[in-house]
Order: structure tokens, then C-alpha cells, then sequence
């Protein structure tokens, strides 16, 4: 058969595939990797519900293909956890209720996590920016937003008592 | 005696009458004999539909009591999304 | 139906903002949507889809797509026999799912495939030859109605003539013509609401696992499982209980997802090929092949005294429902008028056939349009005699003994209470400045019961598993652990609550309605009562004394009575641990037809500002008022208020069907199809009014839908307000602004 052999990095795992050459990252991720996290809502990259991070930046699978992260670290939803401890946007979005359908969360959260990571203290209207790629039907965005807000405070929290241990205060 | 007011697209099959009055203690019973005065009611029972008892409409309960001097209308079985 | 209501309750668990049972897999990436399944051996379906708007089929030739390799099922409506009699609402899903001689809108099915993979399917489908005759089409509601209009189903006839026009209906009471000549002021004004698309995230997908026994399997996101059984094994002749569904978690549906759309299909592929099949839609057969709520044309008139009583209101409406008949036009009428007390008032309901895809519910379905024309025209009326918005509302507002436009007379209803609300909000009384106007509006909706089953299980370390049978689509399950742990008195934690297959339990209507709640809930109060009793029993015997001499409170069974008070109480988890000796597992059960969900009303309002250069609108601030009964948990009820004004919201000011001259769908994706996103909205405030539903033991009203209908006026008004033009055409995109505010200049 004719495919491509790739060999990628998915949320610090090393996974060897072969895939056809149009195949998508999407696909690949769905259907050879059993990571079903990323959602294909729209094939064409204007709803953002497969959002993933390659190599530090934000993108939808569905526009990458598969052959395309070769050498390349990848991150999903399915990595945002750490063992069976929720990241602060995960526990923010439980508390805060910011999900009805949930369709939409995995790819919110990890564009959520790229703002972060980018900026960890946005406004409101900077989060809202942020995740004007992520469509979502059901709840009008507002306690997504608080949540990541939350979440953000949380983060910042918890960086400022790292930065506190290291100087030793 | 229960007066039942008919929604417009029923009353064709009412020999176009816009209430009726029917003999009934139960919804069950008053929709079996009007259908049995006008057997052309048929075809809206099988499409569906809701009775509505004092303001409150009730889709698919039959077994309930009319109380007295309740305002009975038949509506079409409506859906929501 | 109600052993006792709900009025001043105290509530011990309900009412708490808990963390939902199904939360963590949602956040994970773990929750297991339609597409999320996958079978040894599965096949990939693809469907076939016209490219006409409207042609005869006049031959299938799928020959060289059944000889490719890897092709292991094509199907054409020769593999769908009629098993319905050629009629009704059935048929009518038969010939949606695949054409049977004609195409009836573009993307229409035509035929199917199923093949080892995503690449070989796409060959086969280009492998199918379809000749077709292209047929005279129509898209508007309007030119479907005309004289000369392209006929879409033969056998329509109306005043005798062949007709796209397939209901009217009429509601009303008084005489409007005697009324609007009592009138000081009568404004009459015609609107019209482009077509939209629920736009669930997630598209029609589904796994169909069929076997030469005729039994089969069936995982799908739904609304309603137990309904796409019934459907699809009408359609297949198969029997109800062999076919074993089980719903997804589902990505959005709001209605859409309340009748198949190609599930018939996949299984009847399944069925040839003896291989289990996956059909997934993709986003453009989601916006052609799957059900969009109607395009309307509508003329109010309302005429009203000086002092604003208004005393005749009349509309007519034009609804189009693709190319088959649906009650959409008809809930139209109904509800247009429902909030007001008129005297004479009269709704005319037109449903029209199109060339279009068939329509399906979309949350409140046919309200929301209604709403924007009879309200737009309050608004203008109101401003013609000098009198405020809310006040003139609040003079006509109905009331309990109103008899309402659709019919019945009012018991107690809240629309007043959400006005007053309205009328006191602070956000009425903020400043605007600059092209910034302010609009408010009301909207009103029945909301429903129907067939519940519920089952209550206790595990034998007093731990609870409630499987019930309403699809979730928003957090039920986290309200059905709640509503469980409040009668048996335990904690939230210690319920489980699962959807069943339709294997599990009896028949459970579709969600639709907003009545998972009201319904579910209602079935589980009576459950956990069943179990409660079947507690007590128990207690009975481990103490040996009469059940009579035995009552639950807190979570315990007590022994009342002097002679007893040597008896600790007995917890539910002491009582479940020696269940298996005094009688095996404990459980309640409980089928219900839950009814008298009563209505529900709305009131909204809304800053807009509008750049006159661009005409492109921001939402400033949004806040939504209303009447709910028991909020059982307060963050999903706000959520649902929230997730339909901006649905209004995408409806009112970009949403829509674009179709092009030759009757083709020009915009099937959600880049051309633009639904809100984060940027476009504030925060959206709400307020939930409790108002009781006495039908309910806790008085849980609906509330899933009604918020979907204000939004549509309430812009139109602010936008209105902002330009100094009154807009009567929606979506109120940029480039309809601009041309209102260019007609309204003379130029």
C-alpha cells in the first residue's frame, strides 16, 4: 500500500504511524491513535473543535496532515491532565459549568491553554479573541470565559508560590 | 355536559362546528365519543392530538378526570425542538 | 399527577450548583460522541447527495461502483422497500432519507455507499451514474405560493388547484375588523426571516451494526432513541425489540437531531454488506441533508386606542417547510399572540412547500419568527401613541383567565412577572450613547411531557444507580442525582445516574419540548418513593415490627412510636447491605406519562451599537428574564437561557440560507454560515423568576426553549433604535443595514 511512515510526538508519547498521504492529523489522531478527543466538526478549519498545539502552536488537525508532524510534538486534550489530576482549566470549566453538550470543551481548553501559555493574564476581551475559533452552540460563551478567567488566576496563583519557594521567601 | 371548543383545523370533521357538547367524565371517554359523532376526526387523531383542560394542555394523558365547568379545547399534538 | 406542590419547599440538595456526573470525561477527551465508536470490521458509508434543486430521477446506474474493490454495500430506494402505505409521516422520512424517483432539494440522497475506507467510499460515489430531468424549482416561500409556481409534490392541491401550499390553519377569537375600527392607531407592517441551521457542533453521525437474523444494533447521536427505534424499524421491518439503540452523548441538537436524517440507511448497508457501517455527515451534508428550521414571510397588523389598549391584532404567516408538510406554520399561529390579552385578535398560518431540505424543529420551532413580527410591530405601535415599550406590553400583557389567541383560557402564567422584572432591571436604566439603541421584546412557549421510564437501583453499599431513558443534552443527569438524593436523603454523591439503551427500559419520548427535566424528574421523584417504600419494608423486618410503625426522613428509616424507641434508626446504606437477607436487591421503578408541563414566557433586552459606515452590529449588553419553575440546578438553567438568546442572537444578525438563482445551497459551512463567536458577545445576564409549576412535585417548569423566541425582536428594536430605521428583514446582516439606512436617506 502506498502510505506515509511517520514518527511524531503525541502528549510526550513517541507514536510511529503510517498513514495515507491526505490523510489529516485529525484522522490520524481519531482513527489510528485512538485519541478521539480532537472533534471533526466542520472538516474545514472554521469551527476549531479539533484544536491541537504542534510544536507550542495552536491549530486545527483537521488542516494538518497527518505526514505533516513528523518530528513534531503534538498536544491534545487527552494530554492537558496530569494522571488523574485535572489541569486548573479542566476543574475551572467543571466548577463554573461551562460545558452543556461538551462537544466544543476538548478544543476550547486546549485553545484556552495556548492563550495561557502565550499570556497568562488576558483581559476579557483578550480570552474572547483568543477563542473566536472555537464555536460553540450551546452555551453563549459566558461561563466559558469565566472559567478561563478563573483558571487563569488559579494559574497565576500557583506560579507566583512557585517563583516564591525558588527565591525563598 | 362538557363543552369541547375545536381548534380551526378540526373543525371541518366537526361538520364545521366550533364546540361541541359531549357527555363525559373521563378525557379518554369524551374523545372516544367524539370520534364516534364524528368519525371524520379520524385522521386528526391518528396526526395527534392534545386536549387542554383550564389552560393547561395535556399531549398524550387520557385518564383524567374533567372536573366540572372545565373549559375543554382540543388542539392539534404539538412538538418542540 | 401532583401528591403535593411545590410551594415554599425547603429543598436540602436541590438548587445546589454540583458538579455533573458526566463532567470529567467531557473535559478529558473521554466522552464518547456519535463518531466516537468504532467496530471490528466496520465500513465507512458515504451518501450520495443531488446536485439539482429539483429533477426527476430518471436512472441509477451504481454497476461499476458495486465492482470496485473494497465497495461492500451500494444501496439505492430499490433497497428500501415501503413499508408504510405510501403515506404519512413516515413515508415522508422513507423518502427524505433516500429520493424515491425525484430529487427534492440539492443534496437531496440519492444513493449510498459503503467501503473499507474514507478514500474508497469517495471513489464509489464518484462511480455512481445518476441521468438526471431537471425540474422547474422554487426556493421563496412567497414565489411558492404564486400562480404559476413550480408544483413540488403532485397531489397537493389547494382551492381545488394543484398547490405548494399544504395547511392553513386559523386562530382567534373576537372580530378583527370591528376591532381595528375602534383603533386610534393601526400600524400594519410585512417581515420576513431568512432560513437557519440549529448548527450543532457535532454532525450526524451514527454506527449501525446489522445481522442476517434481523437483529441489530444501532449507536447514534440523538435525541431520542427510543424514537429513531421505533422509526427505523418501521422502515426496515424490523422488530422494535431487536433493534437495540443506544443514544452518544450528544453534540448539540436543539431539534435537529429529533428525527433520522440517514440512520435507515447505514443500517440497511449494514444489512447487505453483513458488516457493521459508520456514517458520519460532514458539515456541508449537515447544512443540506439534515432538517433547518423555515424561511417565513408575515404581515401584522395591530390597531390600538390612544390610551394603548390595543383592540384588534391580525397576522399572517407564511411558512415554508421543504419539500414536506410539517405543523410549522401552524405553531406559528398559535403562538404569535400568546402573550397578549386581546379582544379580537386572529392568526392566519400558511405551510408551503419549497424546494429546500425538510424542515425540523428548532428550539421553540416557529416562535421565534412570529415573535419578531408581531412584536416589531408592537414597538411601532407603542412609539406611534408616545408610549413606552414595557408599559404598553405590560397593558396588554395576558393574564391567568386570558383567553389566549390558540384557544384555551390562561391559568397562572408568568409573562407579567418577567415584564415587571423588565421594567425594574438596572439595565433598563443604563445610558447609551452614540449609534448605541436599546430593545426589548417577549416570547412564549408551550413546554411538554410525555412517555418516562425510570429505574432506581440501591448496590448493596447503599450507593444508588438511576438509569433513565431522556437523552442528556445539557446536564440532566446532574439534576436527576440531585432530584434522587433528595428523596432518598443522601448525599449527591452517591447517585449515579446513567442513560439506558432502549433495551433497558421501556419507551421514553424524544427530548424535545424542554421536557427532559420536567419528565425525567418527575419519574424519579416516583421512583426513589417506590424504592422508599420498598425501604421501609425492609426495616420492618430487620426489626421485626410493622411497616405502619416505620418512616423515612434524613436519609434513614425511623421507628416511630413509644415502644419502638429502643430502634436506632436504620441508614440506607446499613439497610442495602443486608438486602441480600431480607429479600435480594432493593429498587424502584417508575413509567409515567408526564403532563401539564405548562407554559413558559420570556422577556429580554438588548443594547446594540451599529457602525453606520460598516452596519455591522455589536451586542453590548444582553440580559434575559425568565419564568422557570424549581431551578433543580441554577448553573444549567442559566445556561440554557444564555445558549438560546444566542442562537436569537446569530439568527437575528447573520444566519441565514443563501440560495442561489439555479436552487442550490451556497453556503454549506460555518465559514459562510456565521453563528456568534466568543468576540461577538458580552456576558449574558440572567434572571430565573420561580415561578411553580403546581403539575410537579417540585414544581419544575420547562426551560430549555422559550429564550430562543424574544432575541429576534429584541435587535431588530435595538438596531432600529441605533439607525433611526425600523428593520423588518432578518438576519439584520451588515449589507441589510446599510440598505435600510441608504432607503431610509431617499437616495
Amino acid at each position: 500500500m502506498s502510505g506515509v511512515q511517520v514518527s511524531t510526538t503525541v502528549n510526550g508519547d513517541v507514536e510511529e504511524f503510517v498513514c495515507h498521504p491526505g490523510e489529516t492529523l485529525l484522522d490520524v489522531l481519531r482513527n489510528r491513535l485512538g485519541l478521539t478527543g480532537a472533534k471533526e466538526g466542520c472538516g474545514t478549519g472554521d469551527c476549531g473543535a479539533c484544536s491541537v498545539i504542534v510544536d507550542g502552536q495552536l491549530m486545527c488537525a483537521c488542516l494538518v496532515l497527518g505526514a505533516e508532524v513528523e518530528g513534531k510534538m503534538v498536544a491534545t486534550v487527552e494530554g492537558l491532565a496530569d494522571g488523574n489530576k485535572l489541569h486548573p482549566l479542566q476543574d475551572k470549566f467543571l466548577e463554573h459549568a461551562a460545558l452543556q453538550c461538551g462537544i466544543c470543551t476538548p478544543g476550547f481548553l486546549v485553545a484556552a491553554k495556548a492563550l495561557l501559555d502565550d499570556n497568562p493574564n488576558p483581559t476579557e476581551e483578550e480570552i474572547r479573541y483568543a477563542l473566536a475559533g472555537n464555536l460553540c452552540r450551546c452555551t453563549g460563551y459566558d461561563k466559558i470565559v469565566r472559567a478561563v478567567d478563573a483558571a487563569a488566576k488559579d494559574l497565576r496563583k500557583s506560579a507566583g508560590r512557585k517563583s516564591s519557594k525558588k527565591s525563598g521567601k | 355536559m362538557v363543552k369541547v371548543s375545536l381548534s380551526s383545523g378540526f373543525r371541518d370533521a366537526a361538520d364545521g362546528a366550533a364546540s361541541v357538547e359531549i357527555e363525559a367524565t373521563t378525557v379518554r371517554e369524551l374523545l372516544r365519543l367524539l370520534l364516534e359523532r364524528y368519525p371524520a376526526m379520524e385522521r386528526h387523531y391518528d396526526e395527534g392530538v392534545a386536549v387542554s383542560i383550564n389552560g393547561e394542555i395535556y399531549r398524550d394523558i387520557r385518564d383524567l378526570s374533567i372536573p366540572p365547568d372545565a373549559e375543554i379545547f382540543l388542539l392539534p399534538r404539538l412538538q418542540g425542538g | 399527577m401532583a401528591e403535593q406542590s411545590y410551594t415554599d419547599q425547603e429543598f436540602k440538595v436541590i438548587g445546589s450548583r454540583v458538579r455533573r456526573p458526566d463532567g470529567i470525561d467531557k473535559v478529558t477527551g473521554r466522552a464518547r460522541y456519535g463518531a466516537d465508536a468504532f467496530a471490528p470490521g466496520q465500513l465507512v458509508g458515504r451518501i450520495l447527495r443531488s446536485p439539482h434543486a429539483h429533477a426527476k430521477i430518471k436512472k441509477i446506474d451504481t454497476s461499476r461502483a458495486e465492482k470496485m474493490k473494497g465497495v461492500k454495500a451500494v444501496i439505492t430506494c430499490d433497497d428500501l422497500p415501503d413499508l408504510t402505505g405510501g403515506r404519512g409521516p413516515n413515508y415522508d422520512i422513507l423518502v427524505n432519507c433516500m429520493a424515491r424517483g425525484t430529487a427534492l432539494y440539492h443534496g437531496h440522497a440519492v444513493a449510498a455507499v459503503a467501503a473499507v475506507d474514507e478514500p474508497t467510499a469517495r471513489k464509489a460515489l464518484k462511480a455512481i451514474k445518476v441521468e438526471y430531468k431537471t425540474l422547474p424549482h422554487v426556493t421563496d416561500v412567497d414565489a411558492a405560493m404564486a400562480e404559476d409556481a413550480p408544483i413540488v409534490q403532485p397531489g397537493v392541491e389547494h382551492d381545488g388547484k394543484p398547490s405548494n401550499i399544504v395547511n392553513v390553519s386559523q386562530f382567534g377569537h373576537g372580530d378583527v375588523e370591528a376591532g381595528f375600527a375602534e383603533a386610534d392607531v393601526i400600524i400594519e407592517k410585512s417581515y420576513k426571516t431568512e432560513q437557519t441551521h440549529q448548527g450543532y457542533i457535532e454532525p450526524h453521525a451514527c454506527l449501525a451494526s446489522m445481522g442476517p437474523d434481523g437483529d441489530g444494533e444501532l449507536w447514534v447521536t440523538t435525541q431520542g432513541h427510543f424514537t429513531f427505534r421505533t422509526v427505523c424499524a418501521q422502515l426496515l421491518g424490523l422488530d422494535i425489540a431487536k433493534l437495540k439503540v443506544t443514544s452518544s452523548e450528544i453534540g448539540g441538537g436543539f431539534g435537529g437531531k429529533t428525527h433520522v436524517w440517514m440512520e435507515p440507511l447505514a443500517l440497511a448497508m449494514s444489512r447487505k454488506a453483513n458488516r457493521p457501517v459508520k456514517l458520519v455527515m460532514g458539515r456541508d451534508e449537515v447544512f443540506m441533508g439534515s432538517g433547518p428550521t423555515c424561511s417565513t414571510s408575515m404581515d401584522v397588523k395591530i390597531g390600538a386606542k390612544k390610551d394603548g389598549t390595543i383592540t384588534a391584532g391580525l397576522a399572517t404567516l407564511r411558512y415554508q417547510d421543504g419539500p414536506f408538510p410539517g405543523p410549522w406554520g401552524m405553531l406559528g399561529g398559535m403562538t404569535a399572540w400568546a402573550c397578549y390579552d386581546l379582544p379580537n385578535v386572529q392568526a392566519v398560518a400558511y405551510d408551503v412547500l419549497v424546494n429546500r431540505p425538510k424542515v425540523a424543529a428548532y428550539r421553540a420551532p416557529s416562535a421565534p419568527m412570529a415573535a419578531f413580527a408581531v412584536e416589531s410591530t408592537m414597538d411601532l405601535v407603542a412609539d406611534k401613541i408616545g408610549m413606552d415599550p414595557v408599559d404598553f406590553r405590560l397593558k396588554n400583557v395576558a393574564k391567568e383567565g386570558s383567553k389566549a389567541a390558540y384557544g384555551p383560557t390562561y391559568g397562572p402564567i408568568g409573562i407579567e412577572a418577567t415584564l415587571n422584572a423588565v421594567k425594574n432591571h438596572p439595565h433598563m436604566k443604563a445610558k447609551l450613547g452614540k449609534n448605541q439603541g436599546r430593545g426589548m421584546a417577549c416570547g412564549f412557549w408551550f413546554n411538554f411531557g410525555g412517555q418516562t421510564c425510570t429505574d432506581l437501583n440501591i448496590g448493596t453499599d447503599g450507593t444508588v444507580n438511576l438509569t433513565m431513558g431522556t437523552v442528556d443534552v445539557g446536564g440532566a443527569r446532574a439534576s436527576m442525582s440531585l432530584i434522587a438524593a433528595e428523596e432518598l436523603g443522601i448525599p449527591y454523591e452517591k447517585v449515579k445516574c446513567n442513560v439506558g439503551d432502549t433495551s433497558s427500559l421501556g419507551h421514553n419520548d424524544t427530548t424535545e419540548g424542554s421536557r427532559g427535566t420536567f419528565s425525567s424528574g418527575m419519574a424519579t421523584i416516583f421512583a426513589a418513593r417506590a424504592a422508599v417504600e420498598v425501604l421501609k419494608q425492609r426495616a420492618a423486618l430487620m426489626w421485626e415490627i410493622d411497616v405502619e410503625d416505620v418512616e423515612w426522613e434524613d436519609g434513614a428509616a425511623h421507628a416511630k412510636g413509644i415502644e419502638h424507641s429502643n430502634l436506632a434508626p436504620l441508614t440506607l446504606a446499613e439497610i442495602a447491605k443486608k438486602s441480600p437477607q431480607t429479600g435480594g436487591p432493593i429498587a424502584g421503578h417508575n413509567e409515567v406519562v408526564a403532563d401539564g408541563a405548562g407554559v413558559s414566557f420570556a422577556s429580554h433586552i438588548c443594547d446594540v451599537e451599529v457602525d453606520p459606515e460598516t452596519g455591522k452590529s455589536k451586542i453590548l449588553r444582553y440580559t434575559v428574564v425568565q419564568d422557570a419553575g424549581k431551578a433543580i440546578h441554577p448553573d444549567y438553567v442559566e445556561g440554557q437561557f444564555q445558549g438560546a438568546a444566542a442562537q436569537g442572537i446569530g439568527w437575528a444578525l447573520n444566519e441565514e440560507y443563501v440560495y442561489g438563482e439555479d436552487g442550490r445551497l451556497q453556503n454549506p459551512s460555518f465559514l459562510d454560515y456565521r453563528i456568534p463567536v466568543c468576540s461577538d458577545l458580552p456576558f449574558i445576564d440572567t434572571e430565573i423568576l420561580e415561578i411553580p409549576n403546581p403539575n410537579h412535585p417540585y414544581g419544575i417548569r420547562g426551560v430549555g426553549e422559550t429564550s430562543i423566541v424574544p432575541p429576534l425582536a429584541a435587535i431588530a428594536g435595538a438596531v432600529s433604535n441605533a439607525v433611526g430605521v425600523r428593520l423588518d428583514h432578518t438576519p439584520m446582516s451588515p449589507p441589510r443595514i446599510l440598505k435600510a439606512i441608504h432607503d431610509a436617506n431617499g437616495a
